[in-house]
């Protein structure tokens, strides 16, 4: 196909202004649905509402349960999925710790649940505001999570989450981080697919021989303790080491129907060509990132960013190759992980643990901030980035400084 | 538009043992304990649902014990859920079965959906979830808790279930307090059917009385909507006593007062069994007392501890409003001052739709007439008006 019949394609559709709940609910309507359970928490109900109208209006024709707690709300869900119902759902802060429970058994089960997570700070003290520390702390037990920048991301992940979810390859959960506000609640021009272009890319849901139901009368979940849990988690690993390739083909797919999507799934980089240092990070915080670097390079600066999109299965390979080229990179966290191994975040800790093995590493330097929802401003990037630059100069600066902080 | 997928199974009462089926969907396999009967509840349930069931089920003794790995005793597909989860695991069943059938994913044909949970997980942790799921009239599913009264699989700890005064490992005799545990047992059927006027089948049983159960269940599955079966399950471990009197022990609880038998059906309360002859004074309640004193939970009363007991249930069958049913009494009187008289019983004929969905308001449906909504919703902020009715 030629690259102006993939444009031509990428055009097919409509264009809307739509704020990231709303986009991610036009394609929870193209996923075609079967049931979603809601519950309201700020910010990420908006995609609830959105979703709500769509099936008051029988632009969807799905189940929609108002459950009455987000442990409920996400048993629904998983519970639909395992009768061979496609399933969203979606939280947001301390909601989604509240559903903690359901979120741990979800991966093991294998269930491909597709959830929003409207990224919130958890209370106390309360804020409404981003922060990814609600979406982090599912990190460890399988569920596939990614970052996204803009609505059109909202959805475009959306329907990517699907596909890679469901791949009998993989069957684990993904759950999408928006930041609170910035992304679920600001409005951006969206191309939106039509339905034929959506089929193409996202087969429908099957269970196959894991389909409970009497005709399939499996027993799903007893009691294995000792005797088997550890073979039933390796089988849980292997299946998380095929993530990443099925990432790749869903991305390649996405690209070839849809004409959008990057050249990789896993990052973007932004004028990182003959960068020396770069801001590393996700979500929004491309933005003021981004015209930062902007603003350095007119300036001569060396500098770039660049964007982690999917934080779980975390991209080890490719941060190695991408990072090394540069002298320092300045890890940007709009989260904590108190008592860590250099009390940094979340992000910061992880990818440290990725470079360890590379032969040339950079500087890594590490950034808090925008927490509660507070703003990060191109000032305070071309702060970090100074920070950056100056630790790939050789000279001695903090491992970890919290950004926009009163003293 | 279909609502087929909303159609209960339709099953007979059994009547007499003799007459239930032979085929077991609950079979070897399980390790509970001799003369546990909250296994036997689990076998009798399966049999009278029949194949086309799906079994959720909460973690809790009947997990635990019950469901191992590579020899599990059920036949028809189970799946555990959460602890508190007996009521949301029902829902997302019945709602994803019923979503595949309407779109054509699945074959169009009722299944019944059963969930079951103890007392720790259905009347404590579980009970909003229950309480939600009976509200969804739009979900065919039973939600059927075995009340062993307490949490025995973790050793026997109180919960809201078990009785005032009885020992737990969370409450054991001391030198100081004889009686640790000093909560009164909850009424969960009772506040279940009190509070959930549209949920068209609740009742109480107990395996001890094998048809009157089984029969609760068929009824349960083919009412339609969430319902909610109550069995009172004795429990040699839990209850300290020998396992050759589990069935004595769950009759003795029926005729002594203390768990009374009943169905409400469609808004209707019946006592069923020896409940419904000591109701209609055809009989005596046996002195609690010899309930009590056969179990060695109890073995630390006193006389006063016997007579508080023997006061509360008293107090249960000569005030409350529906004796074991309904937790209190009306102050009176009642003065209607409509002139038609809009107080429900029996006598009252009442235009019941079958539950499935096809009653005005439900999703997926037409709206006509009065039950149409009779303006537009706004748009800006999904702000109904309550005038609307809707």
């Amino acid at each position: 196909m030629t690259m102006q019949e993939t444009e031509e394609r990428g055009g097919r559709g409509t264009e809307k202004l739509m704020t990231g709940t709303q986009a991610v609910a036009q394609a929870v309507r193209l996923a075609d649905v079967d049931v979603t359970a809601a519950y309201p928490i700020r910010p990420y109900d908006g995609v609830m509402q959105a979703v709500a109208k769509l099936i008051a209006d029988g632009d969807l024709d799905a189940e929609y349960i108002v459950a009455e707690g987000e442990h409920s709300q996400f048993e629904i869900c998983k519970h639909a999925s395992a009768v061979g119902s496609r399933v969203f759902v979606g939280s947001s802060g301390v909601g989604w710790m509240y559903a903690m429970e359901s979120l741990a058994v979800t991966p093991s089960l294998r269930l491909p649940v597709v959830a929003m997570i409207g990224n919130r700070a958890l209370d106390d003290p309360g804020a409404f505001g981003v922060e990814h520390n609600d979406a982090m702390s599912v990190r460890d037990l399988g569920w596939q999570l990614n970052w996204v920048e803009n609505a059109q991301e909202c959805f475009d992940a959306t329907l990517m989450a699907y596909r890679v979810a469901e791949d009998s390859r993989v069957s684990f959960p993904v759950g999408i981080g928006v930041d609170g506000a910035f992304i679920t609640h600001s409005q951006t021009l969206i191309k939106i697919p039509d339905q034929e272009m959506v089929d193409e890319f996202l087969p429908p849901y099957d269970l196959g021989d894991r389909l409970l139901h009497p005709d399939n009368p499996i027993s799903i979940a007893p009691q294995a303790n000792e005797d088997w849990v550890m073979e039933i988690r390796k089988q849980t690993d292997d299946a998380a080491k095929r993530v990443k390739g099925v990432i790749q083909e869903a991305h390649d797919d996405f690209k070839r129907i849809f004409g959008r999507g990057g050249d990789n799934p896993f990052f973007e980089e932004y004028m990182t060509e003959d960068a020396e240092y770069v801001l590393f990070g996700m979500g929004s915080l491309s933005l003021p990132a981004k015209v930062m670097v902007r603003r350095l390079r007119d300036q001569g600066e060396k500098v770039g960013f660049v964007r982690l999109k999917w934080f779980r299965p975390f991209p080890t390979e490719e941060m190695v190759e991408v990072l090394t080229r540069f002298k320092a990179v300045g890890i940007v966290d709009r989260d904590y992980s108190y008592g860590s191994p250099k009390q940094g975040g979340v992000l910061f800790t992880d990818l440290r643990a990725a470079l360890y093995d590379a032969e040339v590493r950079p500087r890594l330097v590490n950034f808090i901030g925008g927490l509660g929802g507070r703003e990060l401003t191109p000032e305070m990037m071309d702060d970090m980035a100074d920070t950056t630059k100056r630790a790939a100069a050789g000279e001695d600066v903090p491992t970890v400084r919290w950004i926009g902080v009163r003293e | 538009m279909t609502m087929a997928p909303g159609r209960a199974l339709q099953l007979d009462p059994i009547k007499s043992i003799k007459k239930a089926p032979e085929e077991e969907y609950y079979q070897s396999g399980h390790r509970t304990c001799q003369g546990c009967l909250s296994a036997l509840p689990m076998r009798l349930m399966a049999k009278a649902a029949g194949p086309r069931t799906i079994v959720l089920g909460t973690t809790g003794c009947m997990y635990v014990a019950n469901t191992t790995y590579m020899s599990t005793p059920w036949v028809v597909p189970w799946m555990h859920t959460q602890l508190g989860a007996a009521g949301s695991a029902a829902l997302g069943t019945s709602a994803g079965l019923k979503a595949l059938m309407r779109k054509g994913k699945i074959k169009d044909e009722p299944i019944n959906v059963i969930a079951f949970c103890g007392d720790g997980g259905g009347a404590d942790m579980g009970l909003a979830a229950i309480s939600a799921a009976l509200t969804d009239v739009e979900y065919n599913l039973l939600i059927f808790l075995y009340d062993n009264e307490s949490y025995a699989n973790t050793d026997i700890q109180t919960s809201g279930q078990t009785p005032w005064g009885a020992v737990t490992t969370f409450s054991p005799p001391g030198k100081k307090h004889r009686i640790m545990q000093r909560r009164w047992k909850k009424n969960v059927p009772g506040m279940l059917a009190a509070g959930h006027p549209d949920t068209k089948y609740i009742a109480s049983g107990t395996p001890a009385i094998p048809v009157d159960m089984m029969d609760k269940v068929r009824a349960a599955l083919s009412a339609g909507g969430p319902t909610y079966v109550h069995v009172l399950d004795p429990c040699p471990k839990g209850w300290h006593y020998d396992p050759e009197h589990s069935t004595e022990l769950g009759k003795l609880a029926i005729e002594t007062g203390i768990y009374p038998l009943y169905e409400i059906k469609e808004g209707v309360c019946n006592f069923t069994g020896t409940t419904r002859q000591i109701a209609q004074g055809r009989r005596e309640r046996k002195p609690v007392r010899e309930y009590l004193e056969k179990q060695g939970r109890f073995a630390h009363f006193k006389n006063q501890d016997f007579a508080y007991f023997q006061k509360k249930i008293d107090e249960m069958w000569e005030q409350w409003i529906i004796p074991g049913v309904i937790a209190f009494s009306y102050g009176g009187p009642i003065n209607i001052t409509s002139e038609k008289a809009t107080v429900r019983n029996n006598n009252v004929e009442r235009d019941n739709a079958s539950w499935a969905g096809e009653r005005p308001g439900h999703a997926h449906e037409e709206l006509e007439g009065d039950g149409g909504l009779d303006r537009e919703w706004r748009d800006d902020n999904m702000m109904g008006d309550p005038s609307s009715g809707n």
